[in-house]
C-alpha cells in the first residue's frame, strides 16, 4: 500500500495477549510498533542499532531485539512486553528479585534485562548452548553464574547493575 | 586565586565551624539497606523516561550532522528533504530562530552548557557530527529518512583533532575549577635529581564516553504568552531551565522544565545543541516536537572525557620517604571548557618535601568536552597510582606500607586540616577482606594453567562538594503524613529512596508515613545532581526545612497543649509528632497540630554557599584491591576479584550507595581495559560511535565486587555525608594496571590495557 508517499501495511500482532492492528510505516520497527503504536513505552530503544540489548522482547517466547525485527515480520505473531512479565500488583519472580538485589539503578536498561533473564531460561531448560557450556548434548543446561553472565552479555547495563542483575537471574533459575 | 578569594578564605578560617548535625549517628531509618522506593515501576516498565511522553500533534525531529571539522558551509539545499513525505519543515542556519548563548556550566553560574555557542546561528562548523540542521516531519521515519536527503557542500578548513600531535602547544588555563593550575614548593627537579630512588614515567588516557542507556531525548511545547514547557532527560533540572530560557530569550518563569527519570547521566545529561534546536523546531513549526538523538549523534554530539598526557616523577629516600612529586598533565578540550582536572588527587594523596603538580591544555576543534564520572580524579588517579606502584616496587616496599609512610597531617598542598581522614583504616579494612597478605609478590611468579594471576592495588579519592543554593519544602498533610518536595534529579542514583529516608529519620516518622515529589522545574529550586553533591545539597535544605515546620507548627499548638509557647530548640520531632526536650512524655501529634486544615508547610534553603572546603580539606577516600588473570598466550584479561573499601561519611542507605560503588568500579574496569574513544585525526570524526564500537565492560566482564563502607560521619556535612556517585572509579584503572604488572611482570601505561600491549611488554610466551 501506498499512502502519501509513504507504504505501508497492516499488520496484527498479539501483544501480551490482547490483538493489536495498525496499517504502518513498513520502516517501523517492532520497536516502534510497540512503543508507538501499541503505547506500551516500558520497552526502550538505547542504541536502534542492535548492540545493547534495552529494546528485547519475546516473540513466540524467544528474545529478539525489537529495534532490528521490522514490525511487518511479527505480523500474526504472539509478542510478550515488560508490560506482559507482571504488574506492580503481581510482579513476576523475577521482577521481585531485581528488587531484592537491586538489580538496576536508573532502571532504562532494565525491561530487556528482565525479558532476556526470562527468555534465557527458558532456552537452557531446551538445552540450547552457550559458548561456556562444557556438554553441548545435554538437554537441559544448567544455569550457573558462569552461564547467566555469558547469556546476558547482550544486555549492556551503564549503571553497572550487574551483579544484582545476575543474583536476581541466579535465585530464580540458577543451578 | 585571587585577591579577593584569599581574603575570603583567610576571614572564613576564623569562622567558627557548623554545628554537628544531631542526626550523624541516628540509625532508625538512616543506615538502613531499603529497596528502591521506584523499583515495582521500574521493573515493570512503568516510570516515564522523557522520550515516553506523548503529546497530541506530536511531530519528531532528526539532526543532520556536518561532515567536517572546520570550516564553512557554502551551501546547503534542503529541496530534496522538504519534498521527501511527511516532512513539516527543515531548519538551518538560514532560517533557525535567533539564539544567545548557551550558560556554561561552572560551579556558580546556572548554566549547564558545555559550549557557549548557539546552534544553526551562522555557517560556521566548529566540530566534526555538529548538527547544521533539523529535520521535523510526522514520524521518526520520515525525519531519519528525510535527514539523509539534506545536501550539504562544506568549504573545508584546517582543524585541531590530533591531541598528541599538538602536545607541545599546550599551554596553562586561567584555573582548573577555581584553584591555580600549577602548585609548587622548593626544587623539586633538583630533589628528583638527587633522590635514591626515582620514577619519572608518562601515562596516557584516550577520551571516554558516557554511554548512558538512555538516549538523550527532549520535547518541546510552546503556547500561548511565550510559555514553554520542555520535557528532557536532564541531570540539572533547574539550569537547564535557565540555560534554555536564557539561549531562546524569554524569561525564566516562564519555562518549565519536567523529568522524573533519566536513563542513566554520569556527567553527560547537561545542555547540549539539541535541546535548543528541539525548543526551536517546536516555534517554527508550532507543534510539540519531540528529538531523541540517535546513538551516533551521542558519541558526535555531546561531549566525553578529554584524553590525557600525564607525567608523574617521584623521587624518595630508600625508606620511601617521599621527597619530589612531580605530576604535570595536559589535556585536550574545546576553548571555552574547563580541563579535566586531573591534577586534584595529586594535590592531596600524599605528603612530599617538594613538590610541582599542575596542567596544561591543549584546544582542540572537537565537541566539546564534559565532565565524566569523576573528571579528572578518575584518570590522574590511573597516572599517580600507577607511579606510586611503580616506586614502591622499585624500593620493595609493600605498596599499601609505602602510602602509609606518606599520609600526611595537614592537606600537603593547602595546608588545611583535615575534616576527616581514613585512608589507612580503609587500606585495612579492605587487605583483610581481600586476603592482601596472601597476594602474589613477585610479577609473574603465579600461574594457573593458561592464567598468569596478579593482584594489584590503588587509592580512591573524590572531593566533598556541597552545591550552593537550592530550596525544600514539607508538608504535613492531615493524617500526619510528609510530603518532602524539591526539583532534585534522578538518574538512578535513589534519590527519592535516600530523601524519605533523611526525610522520615529528621521528622520521626515511618518510612511509610513519607513521600518525595521531584522532578519538576515549578517545586524548589535544587542544585545539579553533579560533583556527588545532589545527597549533601538537598539533605541540607530538608533539614532547613523542618526547623521552619518547627515554628509553623508551634505556632498551631493549642492552648492547652504540652507545646504552646515553647520555642523550636525546646522540641524535637518523634513518632510523628513534636515533643518536649526536657520531658519526652509531652508532646503533640502532626494530626492534631494540622487540624482541621488540609496540610501546613515551610520552606528551607541551603543557609550558606558551602564555606567549610576553604576551611578544611574535606575529600572521601578508598582502597580498591583486585585480582587479574592474564592469558600467558594472548594476553587477554580478566577481572577476577575486587574488593572496595570506601570511606565516604555516613552511608544513608548502604544497599544503593555499595550499587554506586560497583556501578563505578565496573565503569573503571571498562576504562582500564577496553574503552577508548577514537577520532579519525584527518577528518576529525569519532570512528568508534556506536555500542559496538565503543567497548564497555558486559555480564562475562564483570566479576563479583565486594563493597564495604567505613560509615565514618564527617562532623562537618549536613547528616555527616558525602557524595557516592564518583569515587569508586577513581582508582580503578591504576589497581588493574598494578595486578596486570604483578601478573605479567609488564607495565603499561597507556589506556586502555589491551592483548597488544601486554604482548609488546614481553609478558605472553
Ligand atoms: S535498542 Fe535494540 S539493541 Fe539497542
Ligand atoms: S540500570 Fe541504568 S543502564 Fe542498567
Amino acid at each position: 500500500m501506498e499512502h502519501d508517499g509513504i507504504s505501508t501495511a497492516k499488520v496484527t500482532v498479539r501483544v501480551n495477549g490482547s490483538s493489536q492492528s495498525a496499517a504502518i510505516d513498513t520502516r517501523t520497527s517492532l520497536l516502534e510498533l510497540i512503543r508507538q503504536h501499541v503505547g506500551l513505552t516500558g520497552t526502550k530503544r538505547g542504541c536502534n542499532q542492535g548492540a545493547c540489548g534495552a529494546c528485547t522482547v519475546l516473540i513466540d517466547d524467544q528474545r529478539v531485539l525489537s529495534c532490528l525485527t521490522l514490525a511487518v515480520q511479527a505480523d500474526g505473531r504472539e509478542v510478550t512486553t515488560i508490560e506482559g512479565i507482571g504488574d506492580t500488583t503481581q510482579l513476576h519472580r523475577l521482577q521481585s528479585a531485581f528488587i531484592d538485589h537491586d538489580g538496576f539503578q536508573c532502571g532504562y536498561c532494565t525491561a530487556g534485562q528482565i525479558c532476556s533473564g526470562v527468555a534465557l531460561a527458558s532456552e537452557a531448560a531446551a538445552g540450547v548452548p552457550s559458548v561456556v557450556t562444557d556438554d553441548l548434548h545435554a538437554d537441559e543446561v544448567d544455569l550457573s553464574l558462569a552461564e547467566i553472565r555469558e547469556r546476558m552479555s547482550g544486555n549492556l547495563c551503564r549503571c553497572g547493575a550487574h551483579n544484582g542483575i545476575i543474583a536476581a537471574i541466579s535465585e530464580v533459575y540458577g543451578s | 586565586m585571587n585577591m579577593v578569594q584569599r581574603a575570603t578564605e583567610a576571614l572564613n578560617r576564623t569562622l567558627p565551624d557548623r554545628a554537628v548535625d544531631p542526626l550523624s549517628t541516628a540509625r532508625r531509618v538512616v543506615g538502613q539497606a531499603v529497596s528502591r522506593l521506584d523499583g515495582p515501576s521500574k521493573v515493570t516498565g512503568g516510570a516515564t523516561f522523557t522520550a515516553d511522553i506523548d503529546q497530541p500533534g506530536l511531530a519528531y525531529a532528526s539532526m543532520v550532522p556536518s561532515r567536517v571539522a572546520s570550516g564553512r558551509i557554502r551551501h546547503i539545499d534542503v529541496t530534496r528533504a522538504a519534498n521527501a513525505p511527511g516532512v513539516i519543515d527543515v531548519i538551518t542556519h538560514h532560517n533557525a530562530p535567533a539564539m544567545d548563548t548557551p550558560v556554561l556550566m561552572t560551579l556558580t553560574a546556572k548554566g549547564c552548557a558545555f559550549t557557549d555557542v548557539a546552534p544553526l546561528q551562522d555557517d560556521v562548523v566548529r566540530w566534526n557530527g555538529q548538527a547544521v540542521a533539523v529535520v521535523v516531519a510526522e514520524s521518526q521515519e520520515c525525519a531519519d529518512s528525510a535527514a539523509r536527503l539534506v545536501d550539504v557542500v562544506y568549504d573545508a578548513a584546517p582543524a585541531r583533532t590530533s591531541f598528541r600531535g599538538l602536545l607541545s602547544e599546550a599551554v596553562f588555563p586561567a584555573d582548573v575549577l577555581g584553584e591555580p593550575s600549577e602548585v609548587s614548593r622548593g626544587d623539586v627537579e633538583d630533589t628528583l635529581s638527587q633522590a635514591a630512588f626515582v620514577v619519572d614515567e608518562v601515562y596516557t588516557t584516550p577520551p571516554h564516553h558516557h554511554m548512558a542507556i538512555e538516549l538523550h531525548a527532549t520535547m518541546a511545547q510552546w503556547s500561548p504568552g511565550d510559555k514553554l514547557h520542555v520535557w528532557d532527560s536532564t541531570q540539572a533540572l533547574g539550569r537547564t531551565r535557565h540555560s534554555i530560557a536564557h539561549a531562546v530569550g524569554v524569561p525564566e518563569e516562564n519555562v518549565t522544565v519536567t523529568c522524573r527519570a533519566v536513563g542513566g547521566g554520569f556527567g553527560n545529561k547537561t545542555v547540549w545543541d539539541h535541546q535548543l534546536l528541539c525548543v526551536a523546531a517546536a516555534r517554527v513549526t508550532g507543534r510539540p516536537v519531540r528529538l531523541v538523538l540517535r546513538r551516533q549523534d551521542v558519541f558526535r554530539m555531546t561531549g566525553g572525557r578529554a584524553p590525557t598526557w600525564q607525567r608523574v616523577a617521584l623521587g624518595a629516600a630508600p625508606d620511601g620517604h617521599l621527597q619530589a612529586l612531580v605530576h604535570d598533565s595536559v589535556t585536550g578540550i574545546v576553548h571555552e571548557n574547563s580541563p579535566e582536572q586531573v591534577s586534584v588527587p595529586a594535590r592531596h594523596l600524599y605528603a612530599s618535601d617538594t613538590y610541582r603538580i599542575g596542567q596544561k591544555k591543549v584546544v582542540l576543534d572537537v565537541v566539546p568536552n564534559a565532565s565524566m564520572r569523576a573528571p579528572g580524579d578518575s584518570v590522574g588517579s590511573f597516572a599517580l597510582e600507577s607511579a606510586i606502584d611503580e616506586l614502591a616496587g622499585h624500593l620493595g616496599i609493600d605498596p599499601i606500607e609505602l602510602r602509609s609512610r606518606n599520609e600526611p597531617a595537614v592537606d600537603p598542598t593547602e595546608g588545611t586540616r583535615f575534616s576527616k581522614r581514613h585512608l589507612m583504616e580503609a587500606y585495612r579494612r579492605g587487605a583483610e577482606r581481600f586476603g592482601w597478605p596472601d597476594r602474589n609478590r613477585v610479577p609473574g611468579a603465579r600461574r594457573d594453567g593458561r592464567w598468569l594471576v596478579g593482584h594489584g592495588t590503588a587509592s580512591a579519592f573524590y572531593p566533598y562538594i556541597r552545591m550552593p543554593g537550592g530550596k525544600a519544602r514539607i508538608r504535613i498533610t492531615a493524617d500526619g503524613h510528609a510530603v518532602v518536595t524539591a526539583a532534585a534529579n534522578d538518574m538512578g542514583m535513589g534519590t527519592e529512596t535516600v530523601q524519605v529516608q533523611h526525610a522520615a529519620e529528621r521528622l520521626g516518622l515511618p518510612l511509610d508515613r513519607v513521600s518525595f515529589e521531584f522532578g519538576d522545574s515549578t517545586l524548589p529550586d535544587s542544585p545539579i545532581a553533579a560533583g556527588s553533591a545532589q545527597t549533601a545539597s538537598l539533605v541540607i535544605t530538608v533539614a532547613q526545612a523542618a526547623e521552619e515546620l518547627k515554628k509553623v507548627l508551634l505556632r498551631r499548638a493549642p492552648r492547652h497543649s504540652a507545646l504552646h509557647g515553647l520555642k523550636p530548640a525546646d522540641v524535637v520531632f518523634r513518632d510523628g509528632g513534636l515533643y518536649r526536650v526536657s520531658d519526652p512524655a509531652q508532646g503533640v501529634s502532626f494530626e492534631t497540630l494540622v487540624g482541621e486544615v488540609r496540610h501546613v508547610d515551610a520552606v528551607g534553603s541551603s543557609p550558606m554557599l558551602p564555606l567549610e572546603f576553604m576551611k578544611y580539606s574535606m575529600h572521601g577516600y578508598g582502597a580498591h584491591f583486585c585480582e587479574v588473570r592474564v592469558d600467558a598466550t594472548t594476553g587477554e584479561t580478566r577481572v577476577s576479584r575486587w574488593v572496595a573499601c570506601i570511606d565516604a561519611g555516613r552511608i544513608i542507605n548502604p544497599k544503593t550507595a555499595a550499587s554506586q560503588i560497583r556501578g563505578a568500579v565496573i565503569m573503571g574496569i571498562g576504562s582500564a581495559l577496553m574503552e577508548e574513544g577514537l577520532v579519525d585525526s584527518r577528518a576529525g570524526r569519532t570512528v568508534t560511535a556506536s555500542a559496538a564500537d565503543y567497548h564497555m565492560p558486559v555480564h562475562a566482564d564483570v566479576c563479583d565486587i565486594d563493597v564495604s563502607f567505613l560509615d565514618i560521619p564527617d562532623p562537618l556535612t549536613p547528616m555527616g555525608v558525602h557524595g557516592v556517585g564518583e569515587i569508586g572509579i577513581v582508582g580503578v584503572a591504576a589497581a588493574i594496571a598494578n595486578a596486570v604488572h604483578n601478573a605479567t611482570g609488564v607495565r603499561v601505561r597507556d589506556l586502555p590495557i589491551t592483548l597488544d600491549k601486554i604482548i609488546d611488554g614481553g609478558a605472553a610466551r
